[in-house]
């Protein structure tokens, strides 16, 4: 059962990128990356981080893609434009990479993951534990650092968007 | 979970790779980047399952330094906007011999 709802949001999720990824209007490549980032959170409560997917849809979804929203409509570009879309020589590129890549994976999927990678004791504590405690229990202990660190980054974040936008500094 | 978990991570990288490369609007190529960094994200997440609660800490500065990228690179895309008066990478050419 929760093979099939990962197998069912895992495909929503290919799909959507797939959608996102080819179409004209930038608005229409936005909603499917919207429905894109949902799937994933489903993935992530799969997978025993729900504080991280309920994360995922307030700032991911909830906050990012509503600036891209914001910026598509500042701009003016929702129209359906002539597509934008590289020609044919790029698309060859593009395919020669892809094949690569499923090569790729299929040589590591095909190599039977390393002995440290089972370790269901370790594992089940993060199902059993409080979700937020999880993910807050490190961050302000052993990352505690990172944590104010990323604080700082967000306010020269904010400075530099403000400044970057503005007509007349 | 977790072969399957990065197995579509791989495939959803790979869709963000080829977004990158396929598209021209600057806004589209951003969105297949936070596609990318989504596909690590869920990374992150199958091998915190197996792994100890880490990889979702990563995640969370994942996002966090997600938002600040989006926000200045948006404002950057804004401000070539008001010069060029496209988002078209094809039109930002001034270093081309």
């Amino acid at each position: 059962m929760t093979t099939l709802v990962f197998w069912l949001f895992a495909g929503i999720a290919i799909l959507a990128a797939f959608l996102c990824i080819t179409r004209r209007s930038p608005v229409a490549s936005a909603l499917w990356l919207v429905m894109t980032l949902f799937a994933l959170a489903a993935l992530f409560v799969i997978l025993d981080a729900h504080f991280i997917g309920a994360i995922q849809v307030l700032v991911y979804a909830g906050a990012i893609m509503v600036l891209f929203l914001f910026v598509i409509m500042l701009l003016n570009l929702g129209r359906d434009g002539p597509s934008d879309l590289v020609g044919w020589p790029g698309r060859l590129v593009v395919l020669a990479i892809g094949v690569l890549l499923a090569l790729e994976l299929i040589v590591v999927a095909s190599v039977a993951p390393s002995a440290e990678l089972r370790l269901p004791a370790a594992g089940a504590a993060t199902g059993r534990e409080n979700a937020v405690l999880a993910v807050s229990e490190p961050l302000f202990t052993d990352y505690l650092v990172p944590f104010e660190l990323t604080s700082v980054l967000l306010l020269a974040a904010i400075v530099g968007a403000i400044v970057l936008a503005k007509r007349r500094i | 979970m977790l072969g399957e978990s990065l197995a579509v991570s791989a495939i959803l990288f790979s869709l963000g790779v080829a977004g990158v490369l396929l598209r021209r609007n600057a806004i589209v190529i951003f969105m297949c980047i936070e596609l990318m960094l989504n596909a690590v994200n869920l990374s992150f997440v199958a091998l915190a399952q197996q792994l100890g609660r880490d990889g979702q800490v990563i995640v969370f500065f994942v996002m966090a330094v997600a938002a600040a990228e989006a926000a200045v690179g948006l404002a950057i895309m804004i401000a070539i906007y008001r010069h060029k008066d496209s988002v078209n990478v094809g039109d930002v050419n001034l270093l081309r011999g």
